[in-house]
């Protein structure tokens, strides 16, 4: 059946920011599925809160709506665009959540608007634990023993039929948020209250524990007509118990027999019918009992999921792409396959290759996380890699991971029995090192048989571990001849030329030299969907060291982008958004462009992004090898942030052709002492500070300038290892245990300007004009991270002389660098004086925002500066300063981490980020608020309990709440001075002070915000943890900073005079 | 010199060599038999099931090239087997394992082949072997894991003096010699697997004609009700009829269906009184018998991933193929016999299934029984014993009637 004339405007529901769990995967397909609809003449109203989307450009929608992802606002969109039909299984959890929301507040309804690609009936049967066990025993396919329990009571008896060790999986969750597995009986009551909480149902199920099983996925899809094909299989390395997107995971599944695997591939259909998903794709969870066959049924998602971007990028099948051309009628064999070009996508693909999976953690940010792996996902990236063998594509992954891994070294553990106990340690228990202490236990002369036993780990896959290892062993005993016979064959095991160098006590480029000299070079494969049945027309490809090439590079004219690798805490989506910018504007431009990338959650991997994709890690090597083969006229390093940019001296160093600003100037930026230069030449000034190559040299510059100070590694993004320092014993232990300096990695020391503003600057310049793109605002003063505070475009308080300094500075800085293309400059502000803080002459995380607030895409006008274009040329000669204003806020992973503490500091922590826009200020920031799930009372009881020294400044805005009819509840000091300016308070003890305490208060659900400031000492930290921790989890705002309180009462005053409203982003533009 | 450890598959490395009709030589390690075999060179495409593909008699003759990369990973066991002795010719991979993980397995797939004398190379640039017969065309090959004869011209001389599959009956290689009794039904041994339908409890006769037949599709027959006499492919029509069949089943099998010797009469005769249903091999000899003609394929079909559309319905079942011969439709339609085409393959058009209009008479291509494959078309099994019932029944049952039943 052809597409449907019936609808003619279909809302497409995002997923929101990034958060752990739900990442980029989902702008990749919800970008796909808006270009597929549009491309079949529908009209697409998009609903998304994330400014860092591809998915939320202008373009990619007919109208925008970059608003709160709520019922009322959905409501407000619909009185607007009168859409025909959701489209809500694009989107992820969140969006299938707001249309089950949407459907129970009646307003489909009221709107008359059809939910196409999944009913609701087909979405309550798959997330319901309940509904979902009984659909399964219909069709006699076995589920693990389970009960759903509304209460704790229900839950414990539940327990006596599955017995511990018990799963606890909230409903309605995603990336199992709140789920964990009960071992003792001791934890179990708390792991059920918790998951209960975190349950928007307020339910979850008690569930027989199958660890140690293994773990399998199918991708299925399934058309109106009934056809339904199993576009891909994957198998998990680690066993049942550890979260599939905590897993590593490999395609196709490697050891199921074909009984096996289509018993499977039965359950998946008979599944898919069963719940009755109508059109698009799913994603099916078993487990298999290695000890005989036996299968059960996980649970499946009716949407699309990380799996499917991950099963799409593996195979060449876009699932999004097409789940959306079915929801619109289409059967699978009326869509094409656009690889082969000749065939439809009613077919299974068959790959010739293994592709890896491996997750990305962020622990080294969260030290007071628990980093064992469990059934609540915690990773925060991925990457995926393809090779022709197991091996090869495991080797790939993890030098495409940057952890400073180019192999499996091995790992740092003391000597003797405590070192052995460490090893095994970390092999008994899932967590992100165990692929390596693995390699080191068969180093050791641990058999296989036994790392099964204890890891659980399928012996297929420990076995490939053991001949890397071995094949190790025996490169690392080599004489010459051997190195040269034996290298084609260590290259074909996929060992890096750095872990060869490592092996054979040489330098990277040594190992590349001997390479070239024996002619031992990586040839490229496609990715065909078909194992080469047919041809491929989309050069979609990876490296491989075998006889054929098949890269065919053209002789157009041609620019090679390097992407961002994996995303992680400090370089997230917003780059993979500049370099598909980047692919836009130069393609437009009559350029051929080829991406690098190694990230399958990105709309950058997606094979009809730029003309050519290799699928790659981001290193020295394999880029090298690309550049060699496609010999392009300009490589651009500068929109995938520190990944790509760590790149650029080396590859100018060996001839790579880098365009855009000099690699000389990043360097101009980052050393401290040419840095220094460069200021003074400008006469701009600086925070006093220093560099320290040793622990004495930190004392004698803290010495110097005066505490606080705040310390850092150089060369760092996202503020890694960044750090306030209140006192030389606190300095001394940074020294020791954060850093390891020396001359090669020194530490900077900065004089810390305290109640400081800060301000993010994005400019572009062509080398004669600077044009300042956006000047934006923090709301937390300085020490909160830039990535962590919110800001506002243009600024709301800054005086105009300032401003007028900023943009006279960020033009002579950028003029000096050099800079040919984006640059980011961060200043305080403070008493009137305007410091440097630092610049960097590349893309920043707030392009994406900076260039939706403004209306122009400043990603492609720098790419077409770096190939010869003027500013005068494309148009953009003086800043734009809109009318409205822009309010990004960040969003934190800190519900998945119970132990940690909310309190923001100079070490960047979110992974997301959301955009407010409205015509004043304290309703944009409103808005960022809501869309980052800090929902703001418009009345209640505001919670207070600051520190000291800032009494007398939390006194306006609590006024502000109180006028606005807030009741105040304080803790005794905060209370005291609040009475002094005749404010009344209730008084509360701190928590640690016995109740009624500040905890009660928020756990009684009394407290409707909370104010929290606290003295940067540990022992105050530690008293007030609990507090917002309770609120945290109570999902009750907070502010933690004055800076904040003061914001959210001037956005509760503008929610209380009049509630939201929406408007497109293109009506927004339109009226610029 | 010796190879880096873990990277020659297991065991001691072996040269072999594969040497095609058109010069091309591709080089790596043995392992299987130390042997020197010549075939047509093909490849299959299914990522499970390499054991199903090995031991399927429809590979005699054939040097097969797995597009997986990855084989040997669950070993080999008794219940995969789709015949008493592998029957290809050669086997080519990426990389093999011989250790396997999995809880069937009882051996590896080494020893699997060595025994029945198959050599096998590994350490092969498949993908590049596999578009050069995707462009070139299925062409003869020699596969040589015998140390003393690795030279190149040698072996390119061997393959293009390779007999290949036109014009000669290889049904004869791998028939059985004496007709017996099958009564074993499908593999149940995995726990949590959907159900299985139960058996139908009237028994009928089947004759089932041996041309190759895989274990899997007389599984399935059991399991519709039938009691299963297995014969020679040259059983002559009145001693088949002699066994008292209510119905008649022409197997897959390798091969050239037009140099099967005496089958074309045989089925003719049989086709006058008996419900026929053919598969693969016996769909193509149904096609001569009912007077069409055969076409070779470039390349031909292999693999698990085959977009089957059944024409009554339009519903596209992702079926197993093995075949490089089809049935020509414009030549059946041309013999004037009252036959519709009722599957097609979507990739290229190729005709995946026929019905009789006026008698109980159907076939398909391609493989309900998968093994290895998808088991969408299974459905194709009740279809039959549905229309041997109403047969027997003395129904004016035909095999159009029957395909179009949308009830299937």
């Amino acid at each position: 059946m052809p597409r449907r004339e019936d609808i003619n405007t279909i809302m497409v529901i995002g997923s929101g920011p990034i958060v752990i769990g739900q990442a980029c995967e989902f702008d990749y397909s919800g970008t796909q599925a808006c270009k597929a609809l549009r491309e079949d003449g529908y009209r697409v109203v998009l609903l998304n809160s994330n400014p860092a989307t591809i998915m939320t450009d202008p373009e990619t929608a007919d109208h925008t709506y970059i608003e709160p992802m709520t019922v009322e606002a959905v409501e407000r969109i619909m009185e607007v665009e009168h859409p025909d039909a959701l489209l809500p299984t694009i989107g992820g959890q969140t969006a299938l959540n707001l249309a089950v929301a949407l459907a129970d507040a009646g307003v489909l309804e009221r709107h008359g608007v059809q939910l196409i690609g999944a009913s609701l009936a087909a979405i309550h049967k798959a997330e319901d634990r309940e509904l979902f066990r009984a659909a399964m025993d219909r069709i006699g396919l076995e589920v693990p023993i389970s009960g759903v329990a509304k209460c704790l009571e229900q839950a414990r008896e539940i327990l006596k039929r599955t017995e511990l060790p018990a799963i606890i999986r909230p409903s309605f969750t995603m990336g199992g948020t709140g789920g964990s597995v009960a071992y003792q009986d001791g934890d179990f009551d708390g792991l059920v209250e918790w998951a209960l909480d975190q349950s928007p149902s307020g339910e979850c199920l008690i569930e027989q524990s199958v660890l140690g099983w293994k773990e399998y996925e199918l991708e299925v899809m399934r058309d109106h007509a009934d056809n339904v094909v199993v576009v891909c299989s994957i198998e998990n390395f680690d066993a049942m118990g550890v979260h599939t997107g905590d897993s590593i995971t490999v395609a196709p599944a490697q050891t199921l027999t074909d009984r096996e695997y289509q018993v499977m591939r039965d359950a998946a259909v008979a599944i898919m019918r069963e719940i009755g998903v109508d059109t698009g794709g799913s994603n099916v969870q078993f487990g298999v009992d290695p000890k005989d066959g036996s299968l059960v049924v996980i649970e499946m998602n009716p949407r699309v999921s990380r799996s499917s971007a991950l099963a799409s990028k593996a195979t060449g099948f876009p699932i999004a792409k097409i789940a959306a051309k079915l929801a619109v009628g289409y059967s699978l064999d009326e869509v094409r396959n656009d690889i082969t070009r000749e065939t439809p996508a009613s077919f299974e693909p068959t790959i010739d290759y293994v592709v890896t999976k491996v997750p990305r953690f962020t622990f080294e940010k969260f030290p007071a996380a628990d980093n064992t792996l469990t059934t609540q996902m915690k990773s925060v990236g991925e990457v995926m890699a393809i090779g022709r063998t197991f091996k090869e594509s495991l080797q790939k992954a993890i030098r495409s991971l940057e952890i400073g891994h180019a192999g499996f070294e091995t790992p740092a553990l003391p000597d003797g029995t405590q070192g052995e106990e460490m090893l095994w340690g970390s092999i008994d228990v899932p967590r992100p090192g165990r692929p390596w202490a693995i390699a080191e236990a068969l180093r050791r002369g641990a058999s296989v048989e036994e790392l099964h036993r204890r890891s659980l780990i399928d012996p297929w896959f420990l076995r490939r571990i053991k001949e890397i290892v071995d094949a190790e062993a025996d490169l690392a005993r080599a004489d010459t001849a051997q190195r040269e016979a034996w290298l084609r064959q260590a290259k074909q095991l996929g060992f890096s030329d750095a872990r060869l160098a490592d092996l054979w006590q040489t330098s990277e480029s040594e190992v590349r030299t001997l390479r070239h000299r024996l002619g031992v070079r990586p040839v490229y494969k496609r990715v065909d969907t078909c194992g080469a049945e047919f041809e491929a027309h989309t050069p979609y490809l990876y490296s491989t060291y075998e006889d054929e090439c098949e890269a065919r590079p053209s002789d157009r004219k041609k620019i090679m982008i390097l992407g961002g690798g994996p995303n992680r805490i400090g370089q997230g989506i917003e780059f993979d958004y500049c370099c598909v910018h980047a692919v836009f504007a130069l393609r437009d431009a009559g350029f051929e462009t080829i991406m690098v990338n190694c990230n399958p959650e990105t709309v950058s991997t997606d094979y009809d992004t730029s003309d050519r994709l290799y699928f790659e890690p981001l290193t020295l090597e394999d880029v090298l090898a690309i550049s060699d083969t496609e010999k392009p006229d300009g490589i651009i390093v500068q929109f995938g942030g520190q990944t790509p940019l760590k790149l650029a001296v080396p590859l100018e160093q060996a001839g790579a052709p880098i365009i855009g600003t000099p690699p000389d100037a990043i360097d101009r930026a980052e050393d401290r002492e040419r840095f220094d230069e460069l200021l003074e030449t400008l006469g701009l000034q600086r925070p006093a500070g220093g560099v320290a190559r040793s622990a004495g040299e930190a004392e004698a510059v803290a010495e110097r300038i005066g505490f606080p100070v705040l310390v850092r590694p150089s060369y760092v993004l996202g503020g890694r290892a960044m750090q306030i320092v209140q006192d030389v014993a606190a300095l001394r232990n940074y020294m020791r245990f954060a850093v390891r300096a020396s001359a090669a990695h020194p530490v900077l020391i900065d004089c810390f300007l305290n109640d400081a503003i800060e301000v993010d600057v994005d400019a572009i310049c062509d080398g004669e004009r600077v044009v300042v793109g956006g000047i934006m605002e923090h709301i937390e003063e300085a020490g909160v991270h830039s990535g962590d505070s919110a800001c506002s475009l243009p600024p709301y308080s800054l005086p105009s002389e300032v401003i007028e300094q900023i943009v006279e500075s960020t033009r002579k800085l950028a003029l000096e660098l050099g800079v040919l293309g984006l640059m980011n400059v961060q200043y305080a502000v403070k008493q009137g004086e305007l410091y440097v803080i630092e610049v960097n002459p590349r893309a920043s995380r707030t392009v994406p925002f900076v260039s939706k607030a403004i209306g122009r895409p400043l990603a492609k006008l720098a790419a077409l500066v770096m190939v010869g274009k003027s500013l005068d040329e494309l148009g953009l000669t003086e800043e734009i300063i809109p009318g409205h204003y822009s309010v990004k806020e960040a969003v934190f992973p800190f519900v998945k981490f119970p132990g940690v503490d909310t309190l923001l500091g100079p070490e960047m922590k979110s992974t997301g980020e959301v955009m407010g826009i409205d015509s004043d200020f304290g309703r944009a920031f409103a808005k960022a608020q809501i869309q980052a799930g800090n929902s703001l009372p418009v009345g209640g009881t505001v919670l207070v309990s600051v520190r000291s020294d800032e009494h007398e400044q939390v006194v306006q805005p609590v006024r502000s709440l109180v006028e606005n009819g807030f009741k105040v509840v304080a803790t005794r000091g905060t209370a005291r001075v609040l009475l002094e300016h005749g404010i009344e308070s209730t008084t509360l003890n701190k928590a640690h002070e016995g109740s009624p305490h500040t905890v009660d208060c928020i756990e009684s659900g009394e407290a409707n915000l909370v104010i929290n400031t606290v003295a940067p000492d540990t022992k105050a930290i530690e008293d007030s943890f609990s507090m917002r921790r309770a609120a945290l989890q109570r999902g009750i705002p907070y502010c933690t900073t004055l800076a904040a309180a003061r914001a959210s009462a001037g956005a509760i005053r503008a929610l209380q005079q009049e509630s939201i409203g929406v408007r497109s982003l293109q009506e927004i533009h339109a009226k610029m | 010199m010796k190879a880096l450890l873990g990277s020659a598959g297991s065991g001691p490395a072996r040269e072999a060599a594969l040497a095609l009709a058109d010069g091309t030589v591709y080089r790596g390690h043995g392992f299987g038999a130390s042997a020197v075999r010549d075939g047509e060179v093909i490849f299959n495409t299914s990522m499970t099931g390499y054991q199903e593909i090995v031991s399927d008699p429809s590979y005699a003759g054939q040097i097969v090239t797995m597009t997986y990369t990855q084989i040997g990973n669950v070993g080999v066991n008794p219940e995969d087997d789709e015949s008493r002795r592998p029957f290809l010719s050669g086997f080519v991979v990426k990389e093999f394992f011989d250790e396997p993980s999995n809880w069937r397995a009882r051996g590896g797939i080494d020893g699997f082949l060595a025994e029945a004398g198959v050599p096998g190379i590994c350490g092969v640039d498949t993908r590049a072997l596999v578009r050069r017969i995707r462009d070139a065309g299925a062409q003869a090959g020699v596969l040589s894991t015998d140390p003393a004869l690795q030279a190149a011209d040698e072996l390119v001389a061997l393959a293009r003096r390779a007999p290949g599959l036109d014009g000669h009956d290889w049904v004869a290689k791998v028939t059985c010699d004496d007709p017996y009794r099958w009564d074993e039904g499908r593999w149940g041994g995995v726990g949590g697997q959907l159900p299985a339908p139960p058996r139908p409890e009237r028994r009928l006769e089947l004759v089932a004609y041996d041309f190759g037949i895989k274990r899997s599709i007389l599984r399935l027959l059991v399991e519709q009700g039938f009691s299963v006499t297995v014969v020679p492919a040259n059983t002559p029509a009145r001693e088949a009829l002699a066994l008292g069949p209510d119905g008649v089943f022409l197997s897959n099998g390798p091969g050239d269906p037009r140099a099967v010797r005496g089958v074309r009469e045989i089925v003719r005769e049989l086709a006058e009184s008996k419900p026929l249903f053919g598969i693969c091999l016996g769909h193509q000899i149904l096609g001569l018998a009912l007077g069409g003609e055969i076409r070779k394929l470039k390349f031909g079909h292999h693999g698990g991933n085959q977009p089957g559309q059944d024409l009554a319905t339009g519903r596209v079942a992702i079926c197993a193929e093995n075949h490089g011969y089809a049935v020509d439709a414009e030549s059946l339609r041309e013999a004037g016999e009252p036959v519709d085409v009722t599957h097609v393959n979507l990739n290229d058009g190729t005709v995946e299934g026929l019905a009789h209009r006026t008698k109980p008479i159907f076939s398909v291509q391609y493989h309900p029984e998968a093994s290895p494959g998808p088991h969408d078309a299974s459905y194709l099994f009740s279809r039959f014993r549905d229309m041997v019932e109403r047969h027997a029944a003395g129904d004016a049952v035909t095999g159009a009637l029957v395909a179009t039943n949308q009830a299937c």
